[in-house]
């Protein structure tokens, strides 16, 4: 029994080898993919490594140096390349240690929104009918509010803090990967190989999540890339609008908020802040659109 | 046409259902009874509480409540403002022209730039332009508007001096309201300089607010134009010798034209949720900053009205943008 076995391994083995290597060829194709996919990276090993990297301690307040412009410019050193907040702290370390704040609330929101949002959408679009109703009217009123709106109004429910914003942003974005499930279970369901799954004696549970799930994953992993994205973005709307991340925290769009007293007097508290917002949203961005080219068979090469 | 019509209405009661119980679950989900809730910080001593309970119903059976705000609700009637004891409604109405105005700016920036810019990279796909505009888009997609608005009013208004930095027209000028537009309104009052003011007070939110819109609009009409143009009928149309500029413009654009109508309708969402951040950092006096303000001073009768409201605004729309899908896309209309 086990001759005829092992060469099916091996067979497997090679073909999700030769699939990777179909995708890095057509992902690698796209330049600005891959321009995000590197500074992607590089955002990750700066929160990896913030205690290494950062010149000082994200919360040091040194008095002498308040509002100290950047190094380049008269008055500014180059002890604080990128200068001084209101009360002396070092604007560069500050933005490095940010990088763990935004990585972590997407990484947070996307999973929360990822496993309930996959979960709904495959028991809507596998046993539909009745339930089906139910979920997808719950999911249409979540997105009868605009996104930003819901989130702020839920972090006022919950009170203002980094959680409950993470939360109220996962809830607000999950209903698109209910939708992106559902759609997808209800078009895979009717081929071959889950009848033959089910003729063959599989169950419910198996066939949602062995059989279908994994058909179903390509579509789901942009979607969850660009919702990396669009999580730091609204997490960062959130902390600016005072309702997210508390000060002292480094997170960008808190210290955005901070900053904006200084508007006309220190330009640097208010645009590193929004650079780091803007560059990492955009390399994730970058990174989406090129794994969707690459991974979505309808689009390519187009 | 008029089935589609009563289909797409029947869609969207259950959600209308749903938005209420949202709205009306909201106050009676924080945490703390409403009255003390109401109350706010200055406390209420029992005897007034059980007295405001009765008042205000929080006595009865909860779903008694729920249709009693459902009633009110279908009749316009959103209670009373908590900070201000005027009729929510009124306050929304009042503010709403503001945040109208500056959307409409927004949505025509993002239509004026959007629109060829998306139609000429597709058309000139691979070419400078092209990618020069994609990765504007990109850029602009990605923009946190909020940071956006600040580094135009650092340039534009504290190095430059070229544009006011907030409110919706210069102190100089005093009139009615006529439209509740700014731009109408003070073209109407005849004072000079009027028009000029608010239409400069206009520029750095209306750029603000449309940058997202405009990237979006740009990308899908650029993917929309791929799709068309290396269609049969297009590649007809060229073989029949017409003019490029006649099949670009009649068979592909109208064509290309019908997902970027649901684009523009879903960028009302977008254009709301901009709003709060927009109107926030330039004082502008409309619903955004409304909600906002409200959230933080505990006016919970409003965040609940505004909530209600502008549920109802993004569902309105959608229904207007489902059926103009229809009426310019017959093939919609039959299959349902």
């Amino acid at each position: 029994m086990s001759i005829p076995d092992t060469p099916n391994v091996n067979n497997q083995a090679d073909t999700s080898w030769v699939r990777l290597k179909e995708f890095w060829s057509y992902f690698q194709e796209n330049k600005g993919a891959v321009a995000g996919f590197c500074l992607v990276v590089f955002v990750i090993l700066l929160a990896l490594f913030a205690d290494v990297v950062a010149p000082h301690s994200p919360s040091e307040q040194y008095r002498d140096h308040l509002l100290q412009p950047p190094a380049w410019q008269e008055g500014g050193a180059w002890s604080f390349i990128l200068g001084t907040d209101a009360v002396g702290r070092d604007m560069l370390s500050r933005l490095i240690y940010g990088t763990r704040y935004s990585l972590f609330i997407g990484l947070v929101v996307v999973s929360i929104s990822l496993v309930s949002g996959i979960t709904l959408g495959l028991i809507a679009g596998y046993f539909r009918g009745g339930v089906d109703t139910v979920i997808m009217r719950v999911m249409d009123v979540i997105l009868s509010y605009p996104s930003l709106l819901l989130a702020l109004v839920l972090v006022a429910l919950l009170g203002p803090s980094l959680i409950n914003a993470m939360i109220s942003i996962a809830i607000v974005l999950q209903p698109h990967y209910v939708r992106l499930t559902r759609a997808q279970v209800i078009s895979e369901s009717t081929r071959d190989y889950v009848t033959a799954s089910r003729v063959a004696g599989a169950g419910n549970l198996r066939l949602m999540f062995i059989t279908l799930l994994p058909n179903c994953m390509a579509p789901l992993i942009v979607q969850a890339t660009l919702s990396f994205s669009s999580a730091i973005l609204d997490a960062a709307a959130l902390g600016f609008l005072g309702m997210g991340a508390q000060p002292p925290t480094p997170e960008w769009g808190t210290m955005l908020a901070d900053a904006r007293e200084f508007i006309g007097s220190a330009w640097w508290v208010v645009t590193f802040p929004g650079l780091a917002i803007l560059i990492t949203v955009l390399s994730f961005n970058l990174m989406g659109d090129g794994l969707r080219d690459a991974l979505d068979p309808k689009l390519k090469r187009s | 046409m008029f089935r589609f019509l009563l289909s797409r209405i029947g869609l969207l009661v259950p959600t209308f259902l749903g938005a209420s119980v949202v709205a009306f679950g909201f106050i009676r989900l924080i945490p703390g009874d409403p009255i003390e809730v109401l109350a706010g910080e200055r406390g209420v001593s029992p005897a007034r509480h059980a007295e405001l309970m009765a008042q205000y119903g929080f006595d009865r059976p909860i779903w008694e409540q729920y249709f009693d705000f459902l009633f009110n609700l279908l009749q316009g009637d959103l209670g009373m403002s908590i900070s201000t004891r005027k009729p929510v409604i009124d306050e929304f109405l009042v503010l709403f022209p503001a945040t109208l105005e500056l959307s409409f700016f927004a949505i025509l920036f993002a239509l004026a730039l959007g629109l060829p810019a998306g139609i000429i990279a597709g058309v000139k796909r691979g070419s400078v332009f092209d990618h020069t505009v994609m990765t504007t888009a990109l850029v602009g997609y990605s923009m946190p508007i909020f940071w956006l608005g600040l580094l135009m009013i650092i340039l534009f208004s504290s190095i430059l001096g070229w544009t006011p930095v907030s409110g919706r027209i210069s102190f100089l000028y005093f009139f009615e309201p006529v439209t509740g537009f700014m731009v109408i309104d003070s073209y109407l009052s005849g004072q000079e300089g009027a028009f000029r003011s608010a239409l400069s007070h206009l520029i750095l939110p209306t750029i603000a607010l449309g940058t997202i819109p405009m990237a979006v609009i740009a990308r899908q009409t650029r993917s929309a134009m791929l799709e068309v143009l290396s269609e049969d009928y297009v590649r007809t149309a060229r073989a029949k010798g017409l003019p490029p500029l006649r099949v670009i413009g009649v068979h592909a654009l109208r064509n290309a034209l019908i997902p970027v109508v649901t684009t523009i309708g879903l960028q009302v969402g977008v254009l709301l949720a901009g709003a709060i951040l927009t109107e926030t950092i330039f004082s502008w006096p409309g619903i955004g900053k409304w909600m906002i303000d409200s959230i933080s001073r505990r006016d919970y009768t409003s965040v609940q009205g505004g909530l209600m409201m502008i549920a109802a605004i993004v569902m309105v729309v959608n229904l207007i943008v489902d059926l103009l899908y229809g009426l310019i896309n017959p093939r919609i209309r039959h299959t349902r």
